[in-house]
C-alpha cells in the first residue's frame, strides 16, 4: 500500500530576483513500511523532497498523496493537522524544545492530539524504553548527549504511531558509534513496528542500512533503486 | 492549558533579566500611573473639600439680587432676619449646618504696612468655623460678644509682622456706599494649611460685622454644609424660594472644578504615553524572542501544532509578563503612595501663581480602589495588545522557513 506519493512535483525558490529550481519534475512512490534512503550531493532536492512529502511545504507543480489523498492543495492548518496525525519527523540538528525535558518533547505531539495524561504517561514510557532513554526522561535537551538528542527526536516522531517518519540527515551531526546506535534504533524500529521511513542522508555508512536507495542528482531522480528484500 | 503556561514560564525564564527589566518596565509605567492618578486625586480632592469647608459650604443661599463680584452690602442685595432663614434650612434632614455669613471687601493697616483683605462676619458659635478654631495657632478664638477683636490667617499676620494683641486699622465698605474705619486687636491667629486663604481672610463676629458696615440684621449668604457631598442635588430643590438664590459648590468652585476636569483629560493622554513607551518595550523583547526561537517555532509547527495555538503561546507568555510588570508595579506604586499618603508631597503653591483656588501646601495622595483597578487592568490590556504583533508574527511563520533559521 501506497503511504505517499508526488507526481511530477517542481519546487522553485525565488529569493531575491533569482529562481533557484530545487526539483524539476520528480515522481516518487513510498510503500507502506518501507525504509527508503534518499542520497544525493547538497542541493540535489533531498530535503525539498522530504519536506514535499511532510506537508511542511507546498509543491510549485506536480502532485503529492499521502494515504492515497490529494494533499498539494491544502492551506496551512489543514497541513498542520495532517502532519499532527500522520507524520513524524527527525532533524538534521537534534530538534528539540530546550525548555522541555526528553519526557515532556516526546509528550508534545501526544499533547497536540488530545490525548489523556494517563495515555501520555504509558506512552512515553513505553517510547523511551524503545530507544534506550529509559531513565533520562526527566533530562532537558542539555543535559543530553547528541546521539540521546537524536534518539528522543525519534521516540517523539513514534509518539503518535505515525503513517511514515521523515528524517533529514538525521547522522550528520553524530559521531560513528552514535550514528550506528540511531540507525539501528530507526530500523529496528521500522521492523517491530512497521512505520514507514524515508530519511535523506549523503553518509555512505547510512546508506547500508536502507531497504531501497533513491538518488537524487540536480532536482531529478537519478536512480530509483528497488526495494532489497531484506537487510 | 496547564502545558502552555508551562511551557510559556519556562520560556520567559530563559533570558531571566530581560524578563525581568521588560517586567519592571511595565511595572514602572503602572507605578507611575497609579502615583500620578493619587496625587491629582490627592490635589483636587483635598482642594475641593478645601474649598467647600473654607469658602463656599455644599451650598449658599443668597439674594436673588447679590452681586459677588461686587461683595455687594446694599441693603436689597442682603438676607433679612438670616437666623431664622439658617434655623429653616438646619431642620432638614440632610444638612449639617447652616449659619449666616456676611462678606465685605476691607482693607488692614498697621503701622508699616496694608494689605487687602476679605471681611467675613461669622457666628462664632457655629459648628462650620471648626477649620478656623481648629487652626487657631495662637491667642483665642472670637466670641459673640467681642466687638474689637478680629481673627486673621498666619501669612496675612506673617506678612503684616502681627501677633497676638496687636492693633490693626480697618476699613471696609459700607451698607451706603462709604467706607468706614475702626481699630481692632488681633484675638488669634489661625492656619488652615491654605496660605491663599489665610492671607486674605479677616474674621469678625457676625454682630459686630453687620454693625460696622451697616447691614444691620441682614447677611450675605446663609453657608451650608451637608452631611454628605452626594446629597447636594436633592437639597436644592428644598432650598428654592422666590427671592433667593442658591448656588452649589460647583458653582462657586467653578474654576476649580473645570481644571480638575481638565487634569484628568490631559492625565489620560499622559496615560496613553507612558503606557506606549512600556508596551513598545514588551513588543521588543517579544519580537527578539521570536526571532530567536524561530527553529523552535518551525518544529513546533513540523510536529502539528497551529498556527493559533503558537500564537497563544507566546501570549500567554506576555499574559505572565503583565502579571509579573503589575506585581512590580502594585510594590513600586503602593510604597510610592503609602509614603505620600503619610508624609505628603511638597508643593511650592506661591510660584504657580494660582488664584481663586485654593490648595493646601503639601498634597496628600489619596487612591480610590476603583481608580488603582482601572490602571492596573490598563496596563494589563495594554501588555497583552503589545504581545498582538510578536505573536501574530509568530503563528504566520512558514514551517520550512523557520525550520531553516540559524537557531
Amino acid at each position: 500500500m501506497e503511504v505517499a506519493k508526488v507526481e511530477n512535483v517542481t519546487r522553485v525558490y525565488t529569493i531575491g530576483k533569482v529562481e533557484t529550481q530545487a526539483l524539476r519534475g520528480v515522481s516518487l512512490s513510498i510503500e507502506s513500511g518501507e525504509f527508503t534512503a534518499l542520497v544525493g550531493p547538497s542541493g540535489s532536492g533531498k530535503t525539498t523532497l522530504l519536506q514535499l512529502f511532510g506537508c511542511l511545504d507546498q509543491p510549485s507543480t506536480g502532485k503529492v498523496y499521502i494515504n492515497g489523498r490529494d494533499v498539494s492543495q491544502l492551506n496551512r492548518n489543514q497541513r498542520a493537522d495532517l502532519r499532527r496525525g500522520t507524520i513524524g519527523f527527525i532533524f538534521q540538528f537534534f530538534a528539540l524544545i530546550p525548555t522541555l525535558t526528553a519526557f515532556e518533547n516526546i509528550e508534545m505531539p501526544l499533547l497536540l492530539n488530545g490525548l489523556g495524561a494517563k495515555e501520555r504517561r504509558d506512552r512515553v514510557t513505553e517510547l523511551l524504553e524503545a530507544v534506550g532513554l529509559a531513565d533520562r526522561g526527566r533530562n532537558r535537551p542539555d543535559q543530553l548527549s547528541g546521539g540521546e538528542q537524536q534518539r528522543v527526536a525519534i521516540a517523539r516522531a513514534l509518539s503518535i504511531k505515525p503513517k511514515l517518519i521523515l528524517a533529514d540527515e538525521p547522522t550528520a551531526n553524530l559521531d560513528t558509534p552514535n550514528g550506528q546506535l540511531v540507525m539501528e534504533t530507526m530500523t529496528r524500529l521500522n521492523k517491530e513496528t512497521g512505520v514507514t521511513f524515508v530519511f535523506a542522508t549523503h553518509d555512505p555508512r547510512v546508506i547500508k542500512y536502507a531497504q531501497r536507495v533513491v538518488t537524487l542528482r540536480d532536482g531529478l531522480v537519478a536512480e530509483n533503486g528497488a526495494q532489497k528484500a531484506s537487510r | 492549558m496547564i502545558q502552555m503556561l508551562k511551557l510559556a514560564f519556562r520560556n520567559l525564564g530563559r533570558n531571566r533579566r530581560r524578563t525581568f527589566f521588560s517586567a519592571l518596565a511595565m511595572g514602572m509605567a503602572l507605578a507611575l500611573l497609579l502615583l500620578m492618578a493619587s496625587v491629582i486625586q490627592g490635589e483636587y480632592g483635598d482642594a475641593i473639600e478645601l474649598a467647600i469647608h473654607l469658602q463656599s459650604g455644599h451650598l449658599q443661599v443668597r439674594s436673588a439680587d447679590y452681586d459677588e463680584t461686587k461683595t455687594s452690602l446694599k441693603w436689597e442685595s442682603l438676607i433679612e432676619d438670616p437666623d431664622q432663614v439658617a434655623a429653616r434650612i438646619a431642620s432638614i434632614g440632610a444638612v449639617a449646618v447652616a449659619t449666616p455669613r456676611l462678606y465685605a471687601s476691607g482693607f488692614v493697616t498697621t503701622r508699616d504696612e496694608s494689605s487687602g483683605v476679605r471681611v467675613v462676619g461669622i457666628d462664632p458659635l457655629s459648628e462650620a468655623n471648626a477649620p478656623f478654631r481648629d487652626g487657631i495657632l495662637e491667642g483665642n478664638f472670637l466670641t459673640r460678644e467681642d466687638r474689637e477683636g478680629v481673627l486673621i490667617g498666619w501669612s496675612l499676620a506673617h506678612r503684616l509682622g502681627l501677633a497676638v494683641g496687636d492693633q490693626i486699622s480697618l476699613s471696609v465698605n459700607t451698607s451706603n456706599g462709604e467706607v468706614d474705619e475702626q481699630p481692632f486687636t488681633v484675638r488669634g491667629v489661625y492656619n488652615t494649611g491654605s496660605s491663599g486663604f489665610d492671607g486674605l481672610t479677616v474674621f469678625l463676629p457676625l454682630a459686630k460685622a453687620q454693625a460696622f458696615t451697616g447691614a444691620e440684621n441682614r447677611a450675605s449668604a446663609i453657608f451650608v454644609l451637608l452631611r454628605d457631598t452626594s446629597q447636594t442635588e436633592a437639597v436644592i430643590a428644598a432650598l428654592n424660594a422666590p427671592g433667593y438664590e442658591v448656588l452649589t459648590w460647583r458653582d462657586m468652585n467653578e474654576l476649580l472644578v473645570q481644571v480638575e476636569q481638565l487634569a484628568s483629560s490631559y492625565m489620560g493622554i499622559f496615560y496613553l504615553i507612558v503606557l506606549g513607551i512600556a508596551a513598545t518595550v514588551i513588543v521588543n523583547t517579544q519580537v527578539m524572542s521570536v526571532y530567536e526561537r524561530t527553529r523552535e517555532i518551525g518544529i513546533l509547527s513540523a510536529i502539528g501544532m497551529r498556527g493559533r495555538r503558537v500564537m497563544t503561546i507566546f501570549l500567554t507568555e506576555s499574559g505572565l509578563l503583565a502579571v509579573g510588570g503589575i506585581l512590580l508595579g502594585l510594590a513600586i506604586g503602593g510604597l510610592a503612595i503609602a509614603y505620600f499618603t503619610r508624609f505628603g508631597l511638597p508643593l511650592d503653591i506661591e510660584k504657580f501663581g494660582f488664584t481663586g483656588m485654593l490648595f493646601r501646601e503639601r498634597i496628600y495622595t489619596q487612591l480610590s480602589i476603583q481608580d488603582a483597578v482601572r490602571l492596573t487592568l490598563m496596563s494589563f490590556i495594554v501588555t497583552l495588545l503589545a504581545g498582538l504583533y510578536p505573536a501574530v508574527l509568530a503563528s504566520r511563520m512558514e514551517p520550512v522557513a523557520a525550520l531553516r533559521a540559524e537557531k
